[in-house]
């Protein structure tokens, strides 16, 4: 499965499963660029690259804005190279009750989870286009599928993903470019590590493997989608929940 | 040097893959050469970077034939 001379970009990259995206895509042999929204979280990717003697950088990029997109793909093209690899991980929560939900909490997690996907898989399209080759993996939820209270935009935004992701697969699929989704479930990250006891516990009940997933078993599914064996793997979502949701 | 013509007809052909005794200057890309709609995007980027220049969508989707390709580059490089 090896990554070797392909440039990857990893958006939100700083924690979690971006993080573990990063470094397992890094080891495959890709030169990996991660984004975090501030310098601090941009040095501690880079930090964690050269701790492993990885490839890679680490920039500032807000998804949520198109002008520093754009300013971030300017970089790593003079720099690197066109991006072939591009994982959409960044995301945030509001949640609350729709009863309750104020219309920035909806704006905010619409446009950071779902139109960041849109202008970051636009503005590496051309590369991939040009190269016959395109890996998009772009990370979901298993509550895209599900629904979950208290996450209307997140849930709408994360099976937004999907849609974009089946009809991109759709638009691209004959310049060698696939574009797939990754929908993890409950993963031991500071974004589940929110819940209290009492939720924790009561997700644990409905999960076969009865236990929270690892980072590394999503980035794992994510490094197999970027390589040349997933060729063939177009449009789809795969789940990584421990069985707690099969479709 | 090479003119202008010759150069829009080779980025047609490499784009389009047809062979250069098929691009007439009236032939147009997606009637008489087969491109699709993607293949339309794709041909308008690889004229934007051999000639250097930027073509605005709204110019872009009335690049219908070689001629129109042409005269868009003259006029505009």
């Amino acid at each position: 499965m090896s990554l070797e001379g392909k440039i990857a970009l990893v958006t939100g990259a700083t924690r979690g499963i971006g993080k573990a995206v990063a470094l397992a895509l890094a080891k495959e042999g890709a030169t990996v660029v991660g984004t975090a929204t501030s310098a601090s979280g941009a040095e501690s990717i880079q930090a964690a690259f050269e701790a492993e003697g990885f490839k890679g950088m680490g920039i500032v990029m807000n998804v949520a804005e198109p002008e520093s997109i754009d300013q971030g793909l300017k970089k790593i093209i003079a720099e690197l190279g066109a991006p072939l690899i591009l994982v959409n991980n960044a995301g945030i929560t509001r949640d609350n009750l729709l009863m309750r939900m104020k219309d920035d909490e909806w704006s905010s997690v619409v446009d950071t989870n779902l139109a960041s996907v849109f202008r970051t898989s636009k503005a590496v399209m051309r590369g991939m286009a040009k190269a016959r080759w395109g890996r998009i993996i772009n990370i979901s939820s298993v509550v895209a599928g599900m629904g979950n209270p208290g996450q209307v935009n997140y849930c709408a935004a994360k099976a937004g993903v999907e849609g974009l992701t089946r009809s991109l697969a759709k638009e691209m699929g004959n310049r060698g470019i696939t574009a797939n989704c990754v929908a993890p479930g409950f993963i031991d990250t500071d974004m589940t590590r929110k819940l209290d006891d009492a939720q924790r516990n009561a997700m644990m009940e409905v999960i076969p493997a009865g236990r929270f997933g690892d980072p590394g078993e999503v980035a794992a599914v994510v490094a197999f989608l970027a390589s040349d064996a997933a060729g063939y793997v177009t449009g789809d979502t795969i789940h990584v929940n421990g069985g707690m949701y099969m479709g | 040097m090479s003119t202008v013509e010759e150069r829009v007809k080779k980025i047609v052909c490499e784009q389009l893959g047809v062979k250069e005794s098929e691009v007439q200057n009236s032939s147009s890309f997606v009637e008489d050469l087969g491109a699709d709609s993607l293949d339309t995007v794709e041909l308008v980027m690889a004229l934007e970077e051999e000639f250097e220049t930027e073509i605005p969508d709204e110019e872009a989707e009335k690049l219908a034939s070689v001629q129109d390709a042409i005269d868009y580059i003259v006029a505009h490089t």
